[in-house]
């Protein structure tokens, strides 16, 4: 077990614990008026989505256009549990959070087999049209409160459980792509035919990275539910997916700290700076463009990876 | 005793017979070269030999076991591993992890071990290292094993695909032109390491190469193929001063 006391993991966990320890003081010093302590759930919410997102854009290589619409049959499935039950707080939310994640994998699979026919910008059509079809189907049921919201969701989680929630899923997120089951899925983006020939199950590992994706993106609906204490279906509509994928984008395709960072700033930017909100949709296109050129541009793409090669080989003598 | 057996192989693309009724016989432990000039479809049979291409007509047998409508993954685990024309390496992993990627058949552990590294992945993924590390260092490249793929120069990309290759512990390595692009100097090395490959693994392969040096420098039998069909088979010596193999290539 002496590999899991190493300096650099004492170092992630005194990060982990000195993040927590600024945020309850910055919380219960009053330092953060209301508004801003409003935010902190989200943000960690947008964490729990970019993260598992990356899984499936950026280490399996699968454009997914659909991320919100995993988040939304969590976030139903779990609140939905938390209504119809009558248990110990203790013991619901946890089992809300299993039960919204585990609803938002079966439905990983379901999308995930067309994923393993359909590539490229298929399957982004099909990942876009399966979240808008959940989005319509969530409007017209009567048992989700439809348009008007599922209402009397009990308000049973705060900062400090979003917090303990995002730290898991990028604990095993990070540690499912550092894997063998991580480099298959990486092999099938790079190459797919060289993958099959050295015997990597494809299948296995598309679905995988699917369902793991889907799965937290549903504890992140959970969370996002039991934090406004509402739910309604327009807030997962395909803004929201865009919404997580820029944050995957900007922060960098399979780069998992850069996902964290990327989904902190884009949730605060806008509060920040007021009145930028209408110019979200506008902003995230830009983004979206200049980082497709910048990926798609030789000349960029050389710079990048003497980056990547360089940050690769202080990471190599770490080690 | 026979390893591999193609029986009237054959595989047509439209009207195109790409390969046709090609028979071969190699032997465990044999170094056998399959050559002809461009568009003779030697690649074509390692695309039917891997399961990437369904043949037409005929069989492929391994150790006496019919291959044909097995998937390119099956067909791995049965114990056949290639290399690629044109490299095909995982450009964004590290060179460590592409041999990695080869040993993932044989040393295993369940998703869970691995997500929440529980004691079975650290031991799995020492000895991956360790067998990885000691394949790279056969072909000279333990040094590099933490840089990114794309950042080897060339001939060493092409060592790197042989040595994962190889990670698959197969009975059969294909070699698809392993000397393309290489300097004298490298091909000189490389064939002593394929040679080294054949003696300290007990290996069967079976190449393809334009580099006639290389060919009859290591092959002990070649087939060479012309516009999809046999031209000529036999100790490699012999078939390359055969008349109609010399017309085939000059006629080139
Ligand atoms: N998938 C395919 N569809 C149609 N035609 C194909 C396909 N694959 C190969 N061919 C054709 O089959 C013929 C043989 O191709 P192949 O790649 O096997 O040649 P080769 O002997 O490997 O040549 P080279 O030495 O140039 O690599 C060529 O005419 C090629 O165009
Ligand atoms: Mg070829």
């Amino acid at each position: 077990m002496k590999k899991v006391i190493t300096k650099r993991n004492i170092m992630v966990a005194l990060l982990v614990i000195a993040v927590y320890a600024a945020l309850f003081f910055l919380v219960n010093m009053k330092v953060l008026n209301r508004h801003y302590r409003s935010l902190l759930a989200p943000v960690g919410i947008n964490v729990i989505l970019a993260v598992s997102l990356n899984l499936t854009v950026g280490f399996l290589g699968e454009l997914n256009l659909g991320h919100g619409g995993f988040m939304s049959i969590g976030a139903y499935a779990g609140c939905l549990f938390t209504i119809y039950t009558d248990l110990p707080l203790a013991i619901q939310f946890p089992l809300a959070l299993i039960i919204g994640g585990a609803v938002a994998a079966i439905f990983g699979i379901l999308i995930g087999i067309p994923a393993l026919r359909l590539q490229g910008d298929y399957l982004a059509i099909v990942t876009l049209a399966f979240g808008e079809i959940v989005r319509s189907v969530l409007t017209n049921m009567k048992v989700t409160g439809g348009a008007g919201g599922l209402k009397g969701i009990g308000k049973s989680t705060n900062y400090t459980i979003v917090y303990i929630v995002a730290i898991i899923t990028i604990l095993i997120i990070s540690n499912l792509v550092k894997s063998r089951h991580g480099r298959g899925i990486c092999s099938i983006r790079d190459n797919i035919i060289a993958s099959e020939s050295l015997g990597v199950n494809v299948i296995f590992h598309k679905l995988l990275a699917f369902v793991v994706a889907a799965f937290f993106a549903g504890m992140a609906g959970v969370l996002y539910g039991q934090n406004l204490g509402i739910l309604k279906p327009d807030a997962f509509d395909f803004n929201k997916s865009i919404e997580i994928l820029v944050m995957v984008v900007l922060g960098g395709m399979g780069n998992l700290t850069g996902s964290v960072i990327a989904a902190v700033v884009i949730t605060l930017l806008p509060e920040i700076l007021r009145g930028f909100s209408d110019y979200r949709m506008l902003a995230y296109a830009i983004v979206l463009i200049t980082m497709m050129i910048w990926n798609a541009n030789p000349r960029f793409a050389m710079v990048k990876n003497n980056v990547y090669s360089w940050l690769h080989r202080k990471r190599g003598n770490a080690r | 005793m026979i390893l591999l057996e193609l029986k009237n192989l054959s595989i047509a693309f439209g009207g195109l017979k790409a390969v046709s009724e090609l028979n071969m016989k190699i032997k465990k432990g044999e170094l056998y070269g399959l050559i002809g000039p461009n568009g003779a479809g030697k690649t074509t049979v390692f695309n039917l030999l891997t399961g990437v291409y369904r043949p037409t007509e005929g069989q492929i047998l391994l150790e006496e076991e019919n291959l044909v409508g097995k998937s390119t993954i099956e067909i791995n685990k049965k114990g056949i591993a290639r290399t690629f024309q044109n490299i095909r390496l995982f450009h964004h992993m590290t060179v460590l992890d592409n041999v990695k990627i080869g040993l993932g058949n044989q040393l295993k552990y369940s998703v869970l071990e691995g997500m929440l590294r529980l004691p079975r992945f650290f031991k799995v993924e020492k000895e991956m290292d360790e067998k990885a590390i000691e394949l790279l260092t056969v072909f000279g490249l333990e040094k590099e094993k933490d840089i990114l793929a794309s950042n080897l120069p060339y001939g060493k990309q092409r060592k790197l695909e042989i040595a994962r290759a190889l990670a698959t512990k197969p009975k059969l390595l294909l070699l698809d032109e392993p000397a393309a692009g290489m300097n004298p100097n490298e091909t000189g090395e490389l064939m002593k390491t394929i040679k080294f490959i054949r003696d300290e693994f007990q290996m069967t392969i079976l190449l393809i190469e334009h580099d006639m040096k290389l060919v009859s420098g290591i092959c002990e039998r070649i087939t060479v193929l012309n516009f999809g069909s046999e031209l000529a088979h036999g100790e490699t010596n012999t078939v390359l001063n055969n008349p109609q193999v010399i017309a085939a290539y000059l006629g080139e």
